[in-house]
């Protein structure tokens, strides 16, 4: 029965995990960013879609659509207003580029956690179910809506895979992932691309933070959590490697979960932060990572 | 440039003569000068922004009536972001730079234990309207010279605890033969006194515990945690939250889990609890100060009713409480004689009989382990339990004033 528990609870939390971790590592692959502002995009996501649902009583439907804008919007923001002109300036040094983005991308975080709780204050919120009621899985109670986060979940990861994999702009963005200038020299402008690889990430990341908000609920304090676990998630799986991201979304998950149940609610994050702690001694680059 | 400065020092020097010439009328001055009070809370929290915005309003009552002796109350408010350290700092900036005659502070325990010393260093008086910790009060005890200024001025976990168990028996074991319970705890420095006491005192109230949960006040997923209740099958979830609340309602709800959730939930204590939870709250029933609709005294509807009118939501439990501890700041000064003084305004509070928003508020003397906390009975500051129904919240406890009924949603099981 526990084990039943345990595989069922760990589905929805780690598909979602999945789901918001897939899109900072396609980034981190294409572009080379590492966006520390990743649970302050989620969080922007599902605080104005519960708002559009319930404050302006536009309905479940409409506020999700609107809150995966909003995620979708920030995430833009995040690219026109701090990534892209830092990576353009000439006062900043090649080689510290990166260092910039990942200051500049915590602070942003920082920046829209504080506003968000100015606006929305730090209680958290949640989402109406899209669908409401429970099922009985293998004799466990689970809400409905997990059953449809997980399919929902998968859906959107198999529509990116067959994006990345059957269609040019996908393969082109795969490419820029191994060898950029290679990719440049085929006639693709890597500005495009990383525009198509933002796109991507702000609706990925809009997506799993109204699940989120229907399925747990978020509050502008998750912001710096939900930013952590996307990072542990894909350096343990890998940075840059989607496949990986997903297996580490789920070792983690259920990590988390065995954790709650079988030690005690109270240590849940704990051993998934030891596992990544020897993950970096004994096999840097991550399970799948390619560096 | 040079005649600026030029222009600077002729100001400076008929500030100088003026405030020569003022001597004389100093004291007069003084005397309508406003009393400062020091309020620290948190804005972008349900409980924190509450007890600024009713101490705000105590004070607007109170200089409506013509003040304290002529002079007006001034609210300074300071945000201390649920931080200890910057709860401090707020407290040095209030005396040191603002000049407050006393502070009114945090609903969070922790916050309140690091302020304490500070009020003890300082001489300054503290009252919290909204934390619960028994080691408040204990200070105040165990080192009576040292640490008298500060008060408690909301019931300690011990009486919520206590207060918990009086009304679950008359609701919940009586009526519907409920006798066992698992109580479920965040882990933080209120619920430690807290679940001692639902240990002590649910078996006397008629119900068996079966388990004793305490979890991390950041836990998001509540899964397991209602699954290792449900294995248990106890009657009812006993419950000690306040830093969480949305989440494991909305958790409680979205799966159905069929005991109902009764005990202390403070962030169901305010009417914005409906919404964040989207009517996840049907059924859950949580002991507060007051409750919107129920005369516990004459002040507190119209109090609720004005609060409501200028904020726009009900006040969380500790807004009643912290517009009350400005008026009992306020009396104990005319009581002192208009003195600000700290030592007379402790002994003036020591001597306080207020009938506020929450009853009728008394503290416990030096000799009471509870020395400074307000005084737990149902003619002094009682517990009304309130009950979430169809978006309202309903009365339900104590029985003498509440006429609500209870009710639960379809998938809660209750014995009966």
């Amino acid at each position: 029965m526990r084990a039943v528990q345990i595989l069922v609870d760990g589905s929805a939390i780690s598909s979602l995990y999945g789901l918001a971790a897939v899109g900072f590592t396609l980034i981190f692959g294409v572009s080379g960013v590492l966006n520390l502002a990743h649970g302050g995009i989620m969080v922007v996501a599902a605080l104005i879609g519960w708002a559009a649902a319930g404050e302006l009583g536009l309905g479940t439907y409409v506020g999700t659509l609107i809150g995966v804008l909003a995620g979708l919007t920030t995430a833009y923001a995040t690219y026109f207003i701090l990534v892209r002109p830092i990576q353009r300036s000439r006062a900043i040094r090649p080689e510290e580029t990166e260092i910039f983005v990942l200051t500049g991308t915590l602070l942003w975080g920082i920046m829209i956690q504080v506003g968000m709780a100015y606006l929305f204050s730090d209680n958290p919120v949640t989402i109406r179910p899209l669908i409401p009621g429970v099922v009985n899985i293998l004799g466990v109670r689970t809400p409905t809506n997990e059953v449809m986060i997980v399919v929902v979940a998968w859906a959107i990861i198999g529509l990116l895979w067959l994006l990345v994999n059957r269609t040019r702009t996908g393969k082109a963005l795969l490419g820029a992932s191994m060898n950029p200038r290679g990719v440049t020299l085929l006639g693709y402008e890597l500005n495009q691309l990383y525009l198509v690889a933002w796109t991507i990430y702000g609706i990925l990341a809009g997506i799993a933070g109204v699940l989120l908000a229907s399925f747990l609920g978020v509050s502008t304090a998750n912001t710096g959590q939900l930013t952590a676990s996307a990072f542990s998630i894909v350096v343990l799986g890998g940075l840059g490697s989607v496949s990986g991201s997903l297996i580490a979304a789920y070792v983690v998950g259920y990590l988390e979960t065995m954790t709650a149940y079988l030690i005690a609610p109270t240590l849940r994050p704990i051993p998934s932060l030891i596992l990544l702690v020897l993950v970096v001694y004994v096999r840097p680059q991550g399970l799948l990572g390619r560096r | 440039m040079h005649s600026m400065i030029g222009a600077a020092r002729s100001w400076l020097a008929t500030g100088a003569v003026l405030a020569i010439a003022c001597v004389p009328f100093g004291a007069l001055a003084q005397s309508s000068e406003p009393i400062k009070i020091g309020v620290i809370g948190e804005e972008s929290s349900v409980a924190g922004a509450s007890l600024t915005k009713a101490a705000a309003l105590a004070a607007d009552d109170i200089n409506a009536k013509g003040g304290i002796n002529g002079r007006k109350v001034e609210v300074i408010t300071y945000d201390d972001h649920s931080s200890a350290a910057d709860a401090v700092r707020a407290f040095q900036r209030a005396v040191s730079q603002d000049k407050v005659v006393a502070v009114i502070g945090s609903y969070i325990s922790e916050v309140v234990l690091a302020i304490e010393p500070w009020s003890a260093r300082l001489h300054v008086p503290l009252i919290t309207p909204g934390a619960a910790s028994n080691l408040i009060s204990k200070a105040v005890h165990d080192d009576y010279d040292h640490y008298k200024y500060t008060f408690h001025g909301w019931l300690t976990s011990a009486f919520i605890a206590q207060a918990i168990c009086d009304y679950t028996h008359e609701l919940l074991v009586e009526p519907l033969h409920m006798k066992t319970a698992v109580v479920m705890s965040e882990d933080a420095a209120w619920t430690t006194p807290l679940d001692e006491r639902y240990l002590e005192c649910l078996p006397k109230a008629g119900l068996k515990v079966l388990d004793h949960i305490r979890f991390n006040p950041d836990t998001a997923d509540f899964t397991p945690i209602f699954h290792q209740i449900e294995d248990k099958h106890p009657d009812v979830i006993m419950t000690g939250i306040s830093h969480v609340g949305v989440q494991p309602t909305v958790q409680w709800h979205d799966q159905e889990v069929p005991m109902p959730m009764v005990g202390q939930s403070s962030q169901a204590t305010t009417s914005t609890f409906w919404k964040d939870t989207n009517g996840a709250a049907e059924g859950v029933i949580t002991g507060t100060a007051a409750a919107p609709d129920v005369a516990l005294t004459p002040v507190t509807i119209p109090f609720a009713e004005a609060y409501v009118k200028k904020y726009g939501v009900t006040p969380a439990y500790d807004g009643y409480s912290a517009y009350d501890m400005v008026f009992v700041i306020a009396e104990a000064i005319e009581r002192a004689g208009g003195s600000t003084d700290p030592d007379k305004l402790v002994t003036a509070l020591e001597a306080t009989d207020h009938v506020g928003a929450i009853g009728r508020v008394q503290f416990y003397g030096r000799d009471n382990l509870f020395t400074h906390a307000l005084k737990y009975g149902p003619d002094l500051v009682p517990t009304i339990a309130i009950q979430w129904q169809s978006g309202k919240q309903v009365c339900v406890y104590p029985t003498s004033i509440c006429k609500g009924k209870l009710g639960f949603p379809s998938f809660v099981k209750t014995p009966s």
